[in-house]
């Protein structure tokens, strides 16, 4: 994500505590930790079982869980593309392969030079417009070859 | 001063909506024209998305799909007052693909400001709250019990039956969940109703709390839906003003106030159990049952766990009568469906009708067929993990017992239509794939036998021993389906059997190919 700030056990805390109040906060936690500093560092988790009275073993259980929440910074822009079925039905998974292919990535990599982390999805919600991606949340529908290398050259410029 | 609604539903977000419905502010500033641009949810007709509708004397006028390019010929051609325009659809309730449908739960989606509480009572909102604060927890439970209500989450469970067993467990803490994980492909009707009508779903909330005796409600929303989550927790706020949540509400002396958590891309957690363990702040991990989370549920408190369709519907059952509901529909299944059409379709969108439509009727009329213009091949009704149906079962009336009795679900009553490029080994694999990612890892059938199931269809991809497989194929299945803890597992073999059943030639070209 664009602008993350860096990371600071006394940061962490702030938000933990911040949301200790909410009934089982871990998730809340989590997606606070990650908008604020594009990751969740393992000092964070720790950080977490230590507020939330959970053995660290049991945090790192959690965070792992879940798709969403990743343990080393990812590039400033983030690109998901949807491979559910109904994507699928309209040629989805080769255009996908094909623009994996053209920037010599593979699924949850990074461009080299930081820009640009190209996810899998599945699903969102956009079926009538088949196929569909999600850039940096901005939903995009009936998505083409062209569209998708616009979205890198947008990522790399900025 | 002209009203103007562009929607601000994710899927006309997608096709541009918000810089459409900037331009036409600039345009509308830069002719001195007055206007009020109203962001209001989809009607449903999604292929005409962005779909701008201005409010004229003889009704609202439709221009759609309209781009950023289109705005000035569209003020050029008088379309504030409803003038002619090559993307006018004309009054759109007087669209043939409207005026079939029968909207119930859809009633007020693309009609109203998704975020005016004004607009929502001026539309019968809270009528159903009002009505429940008279008639007491035992006579909505019977109204929602005789409704003939259902989940909509697939199962299908009747709504009164569990609310009542919340209802009968001790006084104390209870809860009110609402499951809007909606993770399947070709499913969109609850990511409509939360940005188009989500104050429908907040006073299904209320009642079932006040119902069951609960004052804390969750919806749990998943975390591909960012535009929900903005739409949806500016409603829950502007409810809260006016005194619609929170403390004794409208001097009822009941107290409900709702909190919006998301989740954080684990599909699984759709299914309840897992859902409150992740709500609870833990792996999403499915629990076995019983105990019922009725009975044990969300911290160990009695909760009902209900689809978004069920409660925003609970409103409308209240203020009509439960007997207005049951009267709608076919055998067991009563009420409307919303259908999700989706896929290669060339009319793709929210269609909501009475139960027991011919699937064909749903695929090559109301759909028009497929948007590459190709032969339809399959049908996948009900989700990611349900089964695909061949062309030829294309008189299958659209109620549960119907699609069950032919091994097949309506679920969430998405469906996703694939022309004759399809090759269905390939999608089989895909379903064993998807299950193998989204395994909670509990149960061995689910997450061994989701992985085995990749490997064996790849073995008859690559033609070894391809009748041996398809054998071995056939075993996992049934497994997976007896075996397993939770519908992820237990539902997966679905679209693998169907395509196997329907579609035996797909499986065997390499066989084929290899004799050739």
């Amino acid at each position: 994500m664009a602008g993350a700030a860096q990371y600071s056990d006394e940061r962490a805390r702030e938000i933990i505590a911040a949301h200790m109040g909410l009934e089982g906060p871990a998730l809340p936690i989590l997606h606070a930790l990650q908008a604020e500093f594009g990751y969740v560092p393992d000092s964070a988790v720790k950080e977490m079982a230590t507020a939330l009275n959970i053995s660290r073993a049991e945090m790192h259980g959690v965070v792992t869980f879940y798709h969403d929440f990743h343990s080393a910074p990812h590039g400033r822009h983030t690109l998901k593309i949807c491979r559910a079925e109904s994507c699928q039905s309209m040629g989805a998974e080769k255009q996908a392969n094909d623009f994996l292919a053209r920037q010599k990535l593979e699924w949850h990599q990074t461009t080299p030079d930081g820009s640009l982390t190209v996810e899998p999805v599945y699903c969102l919600g956009l079926c009538a417009h088949s196929p569909a991606a999600l850039y940096d949340g901005e939903p995009i529908g009936q998505v083409d070859a062209a569209t998708l290398d616009e979205i890198v050259a947008e990522a790399k410029g900025e | 001063m002209t009203k103007i609604y562009i929607p601000l539903d994710m899927a006309a977000v997608a096709m541009g909506a918000d810089r459409l419905a900037a331009a036409v502010a600039k345009e509308a500033a830069a002719r001195g024209q007055q206007v009020e641009i109203v962001r209001n949810g989809s009607r449903g007709m999604l292929w005409l998305e962005p779909l701008i509708e201005v409010e004229t004397p003889a009704g609202r006028v439709g221009y759609g799909p309209a781009k950023v390019k289109d705005v000035a010929s569209l003020f050029d051609a008088g379309f504030l007052t409803g003038g002619a325009h090559a993307l006018s659809i004309g009054v759109v309730e007087e669209h043939p693909w409207m005026k079939r449908q029968n909207r119930v739960t859809f009633v007020r989606c693309g009609v109203i400001d998704p975020l005016s509480v004004a607009d929502y009572e001026a539309h019968d909102g809270f009528k159903g709250l009002k009505r429940a604060f008279e008639i007491g927890s035992a006579a909505i439970i019977e109204e929602v019990a005789k409704s003939g209500l259902r989940g909509r989450g697939g199962a299908g469970f009747p709504t009164g039956i569990k609310w009542k067993t919340v209802a009968d467990c001790a006084p104390g803490q209870k809860y009110v969940v609402v499951n809007a994980d909606e993770g399947d492909s070709g499913t969109f009707a609850d990511r409509m109703i939360m940005e188009g009508d989500p104050l429908s779903l907040i006073e299904g909330m209320a009642i079932c709390g006040y119902a069951i005796g609960a004052s804390k409600g969750y919806v749990y929303l998943r975390s591909e839906y960012p535009v929900v989550a903005k739409v949806f927790q500016a409603a829950i706020e502007k409810a809260r003003d006016a005194g619609w949540l929170g403390q004794n509400i409208k001097g009822s002396g009941f107290d409900f106030d709702v909190e919006l958590r998301i989740g954080a891309g684990a599909y699984v957690c759709g299914e309840e159990t897992s859902l409150l363990e992740s709500l609870e702040g833990k792996r999403g991990i499915v629990r076995a049952k019983p105990p019922l989370p009725a009975h044990v549920g969300l911290f160990g408190k009695p909760t009902v766990v209900n689809n978004v369709l069920s409660m925003a519907t609970v409103p409308m059952i209240l203020e009509k009568g439960a007997k207005h509901y049951a009267d709608l529909g076919v055998g067991r299944s009563r009420g409307t469906m919303p259908l999700q059409i989706a896929g290669n379709v060339k009319f793709g969108g929210l269609f909501e009708t009475d139960f027991g439509i011919p699937l064909g009727t749903i695929v090559n009329d109301i759909a028009g067929g497929t948007r590459t213009g190709r032969p339809v091949k399959a049908v996948q009704v009900g989700g990611p993990l349900g089964a695909y149906v061949p062309v030829s079962l294309f008189d299958l009336p659209f109620d549960y017992e119907a699609f069950a009795a032919k091994d097949s679900l309506i679920g969430h009553g998405g469906l996703v239509v694939f022309d004759d490029t399809i090759d269905m080994l390939w999608m089989a694999r895909f379903g064993m794939e998807f299950c193998s990612i989204e395994s909670c890892g509990k149960c061995t059938p689910c997450r061994i036998g989701s992985t085995r199931g990749v490997e064996t269809i790849d073995k008859i991809r690559n033609g070894q021993d391809v009748e041996k497989n398809i054998e071995l194929l056939k075993d996992l299945c049934h497994t997976m389906k007896f075996g397993s803890l939770c519908a992820l597992g237990g539902f997966a073999p679905y679209p693998v059997e169907s395509a196997l059943r329907h579609f035996p030639e797909d499986f065997r070209k390499s066989a084929l190919e290899a004799a050739e």
